[in-house]
């Protein structure tokens, strides 16, 4: 590994809840200024996973690193306050809270003022900025899921957890939601997302893991996933009748008509701040 | 000799009166420990059975509602279908909602009730009761009329736990835990839940009257203060959590136990000077529900826990231990 | 038609608000910590007993200990919370349920030995109403009640709606576990919900003994009504729980009025069975309450 320190590392992590097992020696790195996207089908262990950072699952084995301080089984209030922020789902926002009580309950850890904060996030999430004084619950689908994200990011947090952003939402929200996760990442917060919508997930990934009965079963870059036929073939079928033509790396399929997103934002990043990974799929 | 006479008499007296809170601890079970139905006015349906079974079977009295000298066994059945009927009602409305509710809703029903009893002066004699309800064996000598009224109550203890104990085991009881364990699945499964949970509540409530009918025909007294929430409701309350949700035999167990207790620590509260006595009347409910609390928090499942039935295992577990 | 004011809507709309401050406090309970609390009625009989005691203590009017017998109430309710269902606080709710019931019972039994049961009373003397108009009767008791309880619903709004700590119990009470991944303090806004709780109860039982006197029962008496409003509102929704307490207090007192013929409309001995039967009205047309809270 490079000098440069992974802000999140599972180390070969085994839980489940009461008795039955989820996951299975599970490992992953979420390195400084990452999206790792996580796929898998239903049930594969992706949301126990999230879980498992959170503390809300009982660890059987492995290890859970946090800035390379072990953080295995700690609650989830003491998780928040160490800098890991989680959107859930579902039942994400406080829906008798108005938009601004619920950013306010986003920053219940902080001591400081969070009145900057709170602006810049009317700023990132624009649809809300009218919104402010309206019960969280009366929001659009998509929207909510906004007040979700920014209440999450409200401390500042060093890692974003995303369970599923765009569950439920239309494909314009989907376009929606991905544009802002993308743009929070390239303000510097590293994000591992959970998503069921693999192509577009993959698309604006660093990195992704590929998650079958609560194992690894395939990671890579989010290009190198897309080019791989066997998961092109497991996960990305979605729209098209076929797998996917092999797309060149760096140009992922499934991202906005021609925008080469990955690219894009390779170039604006510092490449130090990404953790070395073999270009393509890496196969287990 | 007359000593040991008369504490054979109170000891026959006391067995008779906590085998019959054990009918009433067996009634609760089946809501609460079978089917998970808080019911908070156990007094409710142990009043309308023991007034029942008083109107019909007693001689005719200008004070109160009947005198219909009917026999004592067509009082009981005639109190069980009268606290069922009332709890069908209670059922229809309240059974769909959430645990909370169903307590409240039968805290207030059981305090209607004694609204009822202590205002319809007409029909109850009020706050005055109705004495003079016949005991069966009366005609028998002393002491052996009290030593077959305590056989007759065992008796019905013993025909109703045989019974729980084939229904808990029967099908009927084995959807019943499995609502208990998982209702979601229980209602995938195509089970009509609210269907099993009435007929539950009712069964318990017939059961409650039952005991209410016994009661009445055991102190040949009753009055509205007996159907009060400390009396009735909380001491069966604390029988059934301490005996073990779900166990029959913990709950009958449960019941004399704390009966015991209770009557024991009576003898000694009225012994003392009478402003004393009252307040260690009090007390003793303080203390009584001090250990409930310590049964909540240290032994959840009650001293005698619940044996699970699984599906499966049904057949080798016919009449086996206790689970660890 | 005076009568019907000075007789049934005044003391209606006193009652109401007596039972808003307890109703309160039951929908907070049930909003943040889960479960229906049946020892809250005992709650108000502490806050009643220890005002008595304050007063015969020092002779002073009843109502400069509110502050005083508020705070000694809530603290003795912290104390029970700690030892009774803190260390139930993951058990199903229906186990907390149980446990309030044998508190509701423990403190009944407990205020019985230290206080004994007979009727007591704030102040012996009896005072005479107000006349305006020549026939509007008004008790300055009243009036100090219902002034006392709005200001304290009023406090209630500006907690829940303007400080950290009452958003915070709205957000636990719209889903404990979001508070919980949002690194709410849970305990901390139990405690608050405790406090705010235990002090309304206390407020309400001792503007009831202001307004006749203090008994062992007083709080068991108020429990069937405060849940009744609590239900009415919709559990869960303090503003809920004011508007129903107010409703269930007029109407409790409406019903012993001779609206046809010369008689009550209902005989005085049931008017404690009229909450009874809006609840369940309630219970079989809208679980969910007039506004909308949760059922389950």
């Amino acid at each position: 590994m490079a000098a440069e320190r992974p802000v999140l590392v599972l180390d070969r992590v085994t839980g489940g809840y009461g008795g039955a097992e989820i996951i299975h020696e599970i490992s992953i790195i979420l390195g400084r200024g990452e999206i790792v996207t996580l796929i898998g089908p239903n049930g594969a262990g992706k949301s126990s996973v999230m879980n498992a950072v959170l503390g809300t699952l009982v660890i059987g084995g492995g290890r859970i690193l946090l800035h390379g301080e072990d953080i295995t089984g700690t609650p989830p209030e003491r998780v928040v306050r160490r800098g890991v922020s989680y959107v859930p789902q579902t039942a994400n926002v406080f829906p008798n809270l108005t938009v601004n009580e619920n950013l306010e309950m986003g920053a219940y850890v902080r001591t400081d003022d969070f009145r900057p904060r709170m602006d810049e996030m009317y700023e990132l999430f624009a649809p809300l900025a009218g919104r402010r004084r309206s019960p969280a619950g009366t929001l659009s689908g998509g929207q909510r899921q906004m007040v979700a994200i920014a209440k999450a990011l409200m401390v500042e947090p060093d890692i974003l957890l995303l369970d599923e952003p765009t569950a439920g939402l239309s494909p314009r929200f989907r376009e929606e939601i991905f544009a802002v996760v993308e743009d929070v990442n390239a303000r510097g917060t590293p994000i591992l997302m959970v998503e069921q919508n693999a192509r577009q997930a993959l698309g604006i990934a660093d990195r992704g893991y590929v998650l079958v009965d609560g194992r690894n079963r395939t990671d890579g870059t989010g290009a190198g996933l897309l080019a791989d036929p066997e998961v092109g073939a497991m996960f990305l079928g979605g729209g098209t009748a076929e797998p996917a033509p092999a797309p060149s790396p760096g140009a992922p399929i499934g991202t906005p008509a021609g925008t080469a997103r990955g690219e894009a934002r390779a170039g604006r990043r510092d490449p130090d701040a990404r953790p070395p990974s073999a270009p393509g799929a890496r196969r287990r | 000799m007359e000593q040991l006479y008369g504490i054979f008499v109170y000891a026959v007296f006391l067995l008779t009166m906590g085998g019959i809170y054990a009918v009433l601890t067996l009634g609760l079970n089946i809501q609460w420990g079978f089917t998970g139905l808080f019911n908070a006015g156990v007094a409710g349906f142990f009043a309308i059975g023991a007034y029942t079974t008083a109107f019909l079977t007693t001689a005719p009295s200008a004070r109160h509602f009947g005198g219909f000298e009917l026999p004592a066994g067509a009082g009981m059945v005639a109190a069980m279908v009268a606290s069922a009927l009332i709890a069908w009602g209670v059922a229809r409305i309240c059974i769909r909602l959430r645990s909370d509710y169903l307590a409240i809703a039968t805290l207030g029903i059981a305090e209607i009730f004694r609204l009822v009893l202590k205002n319809e002066t007409w029909a109850t004699n009020g706050a005055r009761g109705v004495s003079l309800i016949p005991k069966p064996f009366e005609h028998l000598p002393e002491p052996w009329n009290q030593v077959a009224m305590l056989l007759l109550v065992f008796a019905i203890v013993l025909v109703l736990y045989g019974l729980l104990e084939r229904a808990r085991r029967a099908p009927w009881g084995r959807v019943m835990s499995a609502i208990r364990e998982n209702e979601a699945a229980a209602r995938a499964a195509g089970k009509n839940v609210d269907k099993l949970r009435i007929e539950a509540f009712i069964l318990g409530a017939a059961i409650m009257g039952l005991g209410g009918a016994l009661m009445a025909h055991h102190i040949k007294f009753i009055d509205p203060n007996m159907a009060e929430p400390v009396s009735a409701t909380f001491l069966v309350w604390v029988m059934l959590v301490i005996g073990g949700s779900a166990n029959n035999r913990g709950a009958i167990l449960g019941a004399l136990l704390v009966w015991t207790i209770w009557s024991t620590t009576e003898i000694i509260t009225t012994r003392l000077p009478t402003e004393w006595a009252l307040k260690a009347a009090y007390l003793r409910i303080f203390l009584v529900g001090l250990a409930l609390q310590l049964i909540l928090q240290r032994y959840p499942g009650g001293i005698f826990r619940e044996r699970r039935l699984r599906t499966s295992t049904t057949a080798s577990n016919r009449g086996g231990g206790s689970h660890p | 038609m005076m009568d019907f004011v000075n007789f049934h809507l005044i003391p209606g709309v006193v009652l109401g608000s007596i039972y808003a401050l307890g109703a309160i406090g039951v929908t907070l309970t049930f909003g943040i910590l889960r479960f229906a609390n049946f020892a809250h009625g005992e709650t108000m009989t502490l806050g009643a007993y220890l005002t008595l005691t304050l007063v015969l203590l020092t002779g002073w009017h009843a109502l400069l200990f509110l502050p005083v017998a508020l705070a000694l109430t809530a603290l003795l309710v912290l104390a029970m919370d700690r030892m009774f269902f803190r260390p139930l606080r993951h058990a199903p709710s229906i186990i907390l349920v149980i446990a309030s019931f044998g508190l509701m019972l423990m403190v009944r039994s407990l205020v019985q030995v230290i206080w004994g049961t007979e009727l007591q009373g704030f102040s012996k003397g009896i005072t005479l109403p107000w006349v305006l108009f020549d026939s509007l009767r008004v008790f300055p008791k009243h009036v100090v009640i219902l002034t006392a309880a709005i200001a304290l619903m009023v406090a209630v709004h500006v907690l829940l709606r303007h400080t950290r700590t009452g958003k915070a119990m709205r957000a636990m009470s719209d889903s404990p576990e979001l508070a919980r991944l949002t690194g709410i303090d849970t305990e901390r806004v139990v405690r608050a919900t405790w406090i705010v709780g235990a002090g309304l109860a206390a407020a309400a039982g001792i503007f009831l003994a202001y307004d006749s006197h203090v008994e062992t029962l007083m709080g068991f008496k108020m429990l069937l009504p405060v849940f009744a409003s609590a239900l009415l509102g919709g559990l869960g929704r303090p503003y809920g729980a004011m508007a129903g307490g107010l409703v269930i207090g007029v109407v409790e007192e409406l019903s012993t009025y001779a609206w046809i013929g010369s008689e009550p409309l209902l005989p005085p001995g049931y008017k404690a069975g009229v909450a009874f039967a809006i609840m369940v009205a309630i219970l079989i047309w809208r679980p969910s309450g007039l506004f909308r809270g949760r059922v389950f």
